[in-house]
């Protein structure tokens, strides 16, 4: 008679792994990606490969050599942190800021806590944040970018929001901006040429975010908290002076509102556990984000918002528990 | 909507295979293995010795405790030892030998068919029967009946809930008997709420068993039009949600009460008690025959002979299998229970008990546990946890000894139903460590306000 | 320029000692008075904080030593009376002295003694393992082989052997803390005395099963045959529940009971390498817990046993 398995029960498991599910989330990249590469063209293919190669190859060849355990390569979030860090960089970015950026996401962000799981800031917007300090110019510069579709080649200029920020500061009023930039809300949702490449198209990130609500990967609460809590603050202080402050569709469909609501507020890691603490943590970045964007010196606020709120995760996780069985 | 528990919970593949297979009788072994210890509680007493004859259903052991219960035999034969035999686990436990010989049933046990529907109006009687007849809870945890259906003094129940859910993947014996023997089960329903005194009585039955909620429907109907002993008894239809068929969350799902933490059923009025437990007391009251069979399923992809069996208790597993046509040779596992909180059979030659309701089968690639990897706070534990409880927190702190956090925490809430550990992305063995800081927080909390009292 | 830069460092300085007045006035107001002997008794320590005296480190263990007034129920199994007799010294007080002590596997069920019947699938602990299950071999008093006695020791003192899957204590290592024994939920660790030369002689098994039920899980079992208890000259064997016993404060290491010994269950360590009766040597020469590895090779063809039980499992 052949051995018997002996365990504790249970005896069957979930067929959803670590690896499952970091394949969900690329796969709920991908519409973003493709825009992407639609859009900006070679360029964007660039910036995509490099970032997505260097981040799986650092992470390998620092848990080889520095710290000599098992490969953790396999179970697919070096390539969700490559890609989501690509989809933050302008398209026209070289393949070494892409290097830098993958280095101080995996290097620094991740591994040095302990690799996956341990980190307490998220990876990709760590590494974001890092070079837009380091590299302002190259971060903020869009433009030159040839894509593969026709009619759009060569897009240049700032991201809507950057040139709002310009227009009120020479003292224009909203109005008057847009009158001279020709936005339209409809562009917006599509293809908002003008920004980093995962920021062009709205419509794209919210395919990937009801994909990922369908497999159950993640839960809604932190998407929505954020979007409502744009919407609201900027509803308010639009009602007040719609002159100075931008509407709150706007502000909703423009720069990494969406890109960072959807993929990158909701990392598992770095994210709150449970509901409550996820509307708390939502509405933390939603606001942290539209103060920056209204009065901070930046024009988008979405990376900070999420870091800054990143820091607080331990502190709502010991505040916010679930309602337990039995219990007042 | 259909009802279920409020907090958590999963749903694991229904695998319900062997469904289909009406109960067979098992033939009777050579020799059978009776366990001193089948239900919880002290273990009972041996009352026969080596070379004594004894009859099918004459009393082998007696109960050496309050919680404690008769053991009798379940076949006719000669004594061959009373000693340590192994459990299913390996352990040595105390067992009765029995060599079998042709049944001879001991004296005043009713073994025809007819459905006896009267119902004796003396609580005494009821209990006493139920009690001498060695009925203890099917459903898992091998409570003695008995005590159960008396509450303690001050407490009283107003709902009496019959547990059809079975929730488990692959069992089957309940969905079987309330197909087959739904009349003495909705017979034994109307006993004990008789016993308990209360006016409702509510079957629950998971939504994917619809010709038993059908069967049973029917049963409960014809015998109230009979008689006004059976008022009052319903059959609820509950969502398909796992762990349903636990006792805190049965009650929860049907009548909204939350039992609080470390306490019983009772102490939101209700007693909740198992199909095949209400089979065992109709039998154990209107037919004098104690509990010493059980239907118990054999199952599994990859065995081949889907079986429902009336098993006697004490027949070694190896029989059953033998009898079926052998273990294949692609099953890694033998489970005696449900996937999600059966126990794994370590020792084949082992006996059944009153409690075994499966023998489960599972290949490697179904049961092989991953290597544990990293936590990435993902939060599938707790979403799952039934209690609400955080396992991933419970898990860090039980494997750094610090009881106090994980009493504050609520670890003692833990009903050890898997759901975590089945459904962590990560593989951690969440409830292997969990189970263990379980034990040790409960004997902290014992041993604190045991002197005090 | 200048200015600036001198209005800094005053402002800078005034603030420092402003803060520091503070902070002197804080804790001479707070100031715990404690008896100054518990940090100097403290000192002899040797600063495990591993619990073996029973106390929760080695700061709990010097207040008791001080506050008790003697030592009579104070002992650091770490440092053995060498800090005892410090500590002593320290507070004046008399030592009672203990012989030094080991922690000793009891168990020889390796993996060519004790065959396994079946697979563990579960987390790697003994804890969890035993209360699952009898364990994956025949024997169900053994070693579980999880190693929940090497995650508790704090001085690195017990490790795995890979070739027996058992246990092995660096007797240079071992303070005799009990941590081990304590964390073992199979209780086949012991502490015993560490004999002169480090000599010692005990019974390397806790099978409590019948004879003949412990020789087929185990070819190295205790088989409570009882000839070790008639062969001793000083009592300091029993026999109970079919298991022998040898008590280390009534042993002499005369290493009669070795000799005799019908499975090799009694383990003889540290004596000279020729055996006084060598040609009594039983058949399967025990897997010690000091033998190095290379010897367990030459184990596996002298235990025909497991070959043959290995045969009739299949």
């Amino acid at each position: 008679m052949n051995k018997l398995l002996v365990s504790p029960s249970p005896h069957i498991h979930t067929k959803t792994s670590t690896r499952s599910l970091m394949l969900d989330v690329v796969i709920a990249l991908l519409p973003s990606v493709i825009v992407s590469i639609l859009y900006y063209g070679w360029s964007a293919v660039v910036v995509l490969a490099s970032s997505v190669v260097f981040c799986v190859l650092l992470e390998y060849l620092i848990t080889k050599y520095l710290l000599k355990r098992p490969g953790t390569v396999g179970d697919l979030s070096a390539v969700v942190t490559g890609i989501i860090l690509a989809l933050n960089l302008p398209p026209t970015a070289p393949w070494w800021v892409a290097m830098i950026g993958a280095i101080v996401a995996i290097g620094v962000a991740k591994m040095t806590f302990g690799g996956l799981g341990q980190n307490v800031f998220n990876p990709a917007i760590t590494g974001r944040v890092f070079l837009l300090i380091s590299f302002p110019a190259i971060m903020t510069t869009w433009g030159g970018a040839k894509g593969f579709i026709g009619g759009v080649d060569a897009v240049s200029g700032a991201t809507p929001l950057g040139i709002v920020k310009e227009g009120l500061m020479q003292g224009q009023t909203i109005d008057q901006i847009f009158a001279a930039h020709d936005f339209s809300y409809l562009q917006m949702l599509f293809v908002n040429i003008g920004g980093s490449a995962g920021e062009i198209s709205a419509l794209a990130v919210i395919i990937g975010f009801i994909y990922m609500l369908a497999r159950r990967v993640i839960r809604p609460y932190i998407t929505l908290s954020i979007l409502l809590t744009v919407g609201v603050f900027s509803g308010i202080f639009w009602l007040v002076d719609p002159s100075q402050y931008t509407d709150p569709l706007f502000n909703l469909l423009t720069g990494g509102v969406l890109l960072g609501s959807v993929f990158m507020a909701t990392d598992y890691v770095t994210s709150p556990m449970s509901d409550k603490g996820g509307i708390i943590f939502g509405v933390g970045i939603g606001i942290i984000t539209m103060l920056i964007r209204y009065f901070g010196a930046y024009p988008e606020g979405m990376s900070f918002a999420i870091l800054i709120m990143n820091s607080t995760v331990p502190l709502i996780n010991k505040f916010c528990k679930q309602k337990k069985f039995g219990r007042a | 909507m259909k009802k279920t528990f409020s907090i958590g919970g999963v749903h694991p593949d229904d695998k319900k295979i062997s469904a289909g297979c009406a109960i067979e009788v098992l033939p009777t072994p050579k020799t059978v293995y009776i366990s001193m210890a089948q239900h919880l509680g002290a273990p009972a007493k041996p009352v026969v010795a080596a070379g004594d004859r004894v009859k099918t259903g004459q009393v082998i052991g007696e109960p050496s405790a309050f919680i404690s219960a008769y053991v009798h035999s379940s076949v006719t034969g000669t004594v061959k030892s009373v000693a340590p035999y192994r459990d299913l686990a390996g352990n040595p436990v105390m067992h009765v030998e029995i060599t079998v010989e042709p049944d001879e049933w001991a004296e005043g046990i009713d073994t025809t068919d007819t459905l006896v529907t009267e119902i004796p109006q003396d609580v005494r009687f009821i209990v006493d029967r139920i009690k001498n007849n060695g009925v203890v809870g099917l459903g898992g945890a091998t409570f003695p009946t008995n005590v159960k259906l008396c509450p303690p003094p001050g407490k009283k129940a107003d709902i009496l809930i019959l547990n059809g859910a079975e929730c488990e993947p692959y069992l089957t014996s309940d969905y079987r008997i309330m197909l087959e023997k739904n009349g003495q089960i909705v017979v034994g329903a109307a006993l004990m709420k008789h016993v308990l005194g209360v006016d409702r009585v509510v079957i629950g039955i998971e939504e994917n068993k619809p010709e038993a909620i059908a069967k049973m429907k029917e049963a409960a109907a014809s015998l109230a039009a009979g008689s006004s002993d059976y008022a009052g008894i319903e059959v609820m239809t509950l969502k398909k949600k796992y762990p349903q068929g636990g006792e805190k969350q049965l009650i929860d799902a049907v009548t909204h009460r939350q039992v609080k933490s470390m306490g019983l059923p009772i102490d939101v009025g209700a007693v909740v008690q198992n199909v095949a437990t209400s089979l065992a007391v109709y039998e154990a009251v209107q037919k004098n025959k104690p509990l010493i069979d059980n239907t118990v399923t054999v199952t599994g992809e990859c065995f081949p002979k889907q079986s429902n069996l009336l098993v006697r208790v004490g027949t070694p597993l190896s029989y059953i299998i033998e009898y079926l046509g052998g273990m294949p040779e692609s099953a890694a596992k033998a489970i005696s229970g449900g996937p999600m909180m059966g126990k794994a059979i370590a020792n084949m030659d082992a006996a059944t008990l009153k409690g075994t309701s499966s023998i489960l089968f599972l290949t490697r690639e179904q049961t092989k546990r991953n290597p544990e990897t990293n936590c990435i706070r993902c939060g599938k534990c707790a979403e799952a946890c039934p209690m609400g409880l955080e396992p991933f927190l419970l898990n860090k702190l039980a494997r750094n000894n610090m009881y106090d956090e994980l009493e504050q925490n609520a670890i003692q809430d833990c009903i050890e139903c898997g759901c975590c550990l089945y459904s962590c992305p990560a593989n951690i063995p969440l409830l292997d460590v969990i189970r263990i800081a379980k034990g040790e927080v409960i004997r902290i909390i014992r041993g604190r306000t045991a002197p005090k009292k | 320029m200048t200015t600036t830069i001198i209005w800094t460092i005053v402002a800078i300085t005034v603030l420092g000692v402003l803060l520091a007045v503070v902070l002197y006035l804080v804790a001479t107001k707070f100031k715990v008075e404690e008896d100054p002997r518990i940090d100097e008794v403290e000192k002899v320590m040797p600063g495990a904080n591993c619990g073996g005296c029973g106390f929760a480190g080695c700061r709990a263990f010097a207040q008791s030593c001080v506050e008790s007034g003697n030592l009579d129920n104070n002992f650091c199994p770490v440092g053995g009376n060498e800090v005892m007799k410090k500590v002593a010294a320290v507070l004046g007080l008399e030592v009672h002295e203990k012989a030094p002590m080991v922690a000793v596997v009891r168990c020889n069920g390796s993996c060519a003694n004790r065959p396994t019947v079946n697979d563990y699938d579960g987390i790697k602990s003994c804890k969890v393992k035993a209360a699952l299950y009898s364990g994956d071999t025949g024997c169900s008093y053994g070693c579980l082989g999880c190693g929940d006695c090497v995650a508790a020791c704090q001085f690195g003192a017990i490790s795995m052997d890979p070739a027996t899957g058992l246990p092995v204590v660096d007797e240079e290592k071992c303070t005799a803390c009990g941590a081990c024994v304590k964390a073992c939920p199979k209780h086949i660790i012991e502490l015993r005395f560490k004999g002169p030369k480090n000599r010692r002689v005990f019974v390397s098994c806790v099978n409590q099963d019948k004879g003949a039920t412990a020789r087929k899980a185990c070819s190295a079992a205790c088989i409570g045959c009882g000839k070790c208890a008639k062969e001793c000259p000083f009592g300091a064997i029993t026999v109970e529940n079919n298991l022998a016993y040898i008590d280390f404060t009534k042993c002499k290491l005369c290493r009669k009971c070795v000799a005799v010994c019908p499975t090799g269950a009694i383990h003889d360590v540290n004596f000279p390498a020729p055996a006084p009766k060598p040609e009594a040597k039983p058949a399967p020469k025990p897997a010690s817990a000091v033998k190095p590895a290379e010897e367990q090779k030459q184990e596996k063809p002298v235990a025909p046993k497991t070959a043959a039980t290995d045969k009739k499992e299949e």
